[in-house]
């Protein structure tokens, strides 16, 4: 507890004085609770990971509620599987990996207090994000057209004669009995939870990044204040590896 | 990791960025590869089938998350205090899917 200015008298003593010296020895974005800018990083650091470990919790009840539906109807879940692209599934991965990287680099240009840099980094995983979501809602559209999302209107011709279907048929399908046929829409369930889920936590990043490339140019962040950006860039991740899991388990079941 | 060094805040260089970024992309197209070919599979008891695909598919998406949780996130240069915190997160996480797939796969334990 070696605070510079933790005294027994502050502040009472300074009333008559006036000013207190409160920024006379410290950053200005040090709190005062802290007793170190190290204190103060760390501290932020843990808290977002505590944050983050809520995240694993609820999207691995998802993952847990996939495996065990998968288990019990996998010939539906490979089928459900065939109505997805995988250049598509494939092309968001790269969407998304790049913009990891240029989430890590936004942080590194922080870091060395590169403002243009920083900018630039963050409008390019801004841009990589939106791109994510656009191929998304292709892939939604295609399903909604397809009546492929659970409900009153869900259509299993796809299953039930898949010569009907280009993707069954590409994929060789062969007609399933309608009990399986009708687990199908546990599968678009389970596809629709966790990619929706997954697609919220892109529109709030993106969302929140926006908000940093304004402040961004204002000449945020690149002053030797980074925890903000640091602490987006582990959500930014964890997202990412989010979607890491989804894509070989959503999309690539049983593909030879 | 030295004691010394554990506050010193560590900047990680844009060099291992791209190269992490370049074994990712590796290993999006390994799954996507892996993925069209027939793995086999392994019938350790009868009745209880294990496919290698979904297995590999795992392995390789563990591969890029530990990639990205270490480098991109920055645990390997982090305090113990967040280590030890991803690593107890991580464990808890697989000590509840474990114990709730253990007990689907042995409910109807030698039934089938």
């Amino acid at each position: 507890m070696s605070d510079s200015h933790a005294s027994a008298d502050y502040p009472f003593t300074h009333g008559d004085s006036g000013e207190v010296p409160a920024h006379a020895e410290h950053p200005a974005y040090l709190r005062h609770h802290f007793n170190s800018v190290e204190q103060q990083a760390d501290t932020t650091n843990f808290a977002m990971w505590l944050f983050l470990l809520t995240e694993v919790m609820f999207f691995g009840g998802l993952f847990t509620a996939y495996l065990i539906y998968r288990n019990w109807y996998y010939p539906a879940f490979v089928a459900g599987s065939h109505q997805l692209s995988i250049p598509l599934g494939a092309f968001n991965t790269l969407l998304l990996i790049t913009s990891s990287f240029t989430m890590a680099m936004g942080v590194w240009c922080a870091e060395t207090r590169r403002k243009s840099g920083l900018v630039l980094c963050l409008i390019l995983t801004f841009i990589l994000g939106l791109g994510f979501l656009g191929i998304k809602t292709i892939e939604y559209s295609e399903k909604i057209e397809k009546h492929h999302v659970p409900g009153f209107h869900y259509s299993l011709s796809s299953f039930l004669d898949p010569d009907s279907d280009a993707a069954a048929k590409a994929a060789g399908d062969k007609p399933m009995a309608l009990d399986m046929a009708r687990h199908t829409e546990v599968y678009f369930s389970l596809y629709f939870a966790m990619t929706g889920m997954h697609a919220l936590h892109m529109i709030i990043g993106i969302a929140i990044l926006g908000f940093m490339i304004y402040r961004a140019h204002a000449g945020a962040y690149t002053t030797g204040h980074v925890t903000f950006v640091e602490n987006f860039g582990l959500y930014w991740h964890f997202v990412d590896i989010v979607w890491i899991f989804l894509f070989p388990l959503l999309y690539l079941i049983s593909r030879h | 990791m030295s004691e010394q060094n554990e506050h010193a805040h560590h900047i990680v260089s844009p060099m291992v960025y791209l190269i992490i970024l370049l074994a990712l992309l590796v290993g999006t197209a390994t799954t996507v590869w892996a993925s069209y070919i027939d793995l086999g599979e392994w019938t350790p008891l009868p009745g209880l089938v294990i496919a290698w695909n979904p297995i590999v598919a795992l392995a390789i998406a563990c591969t890029k998350a530990t990639l990205v949780v270490l480098f991109f996130m920055h645990v390997k240069y982090s305090t113990r205090l967040t280590m030890l915190t991803v690593f107890s997160g991580i464990f808890m996480f697989l000590t509840l899917v474990g114990m709730t797939l253990a007990d689907y796969i042995s409910r109807a334990w030698g039934r089938w």
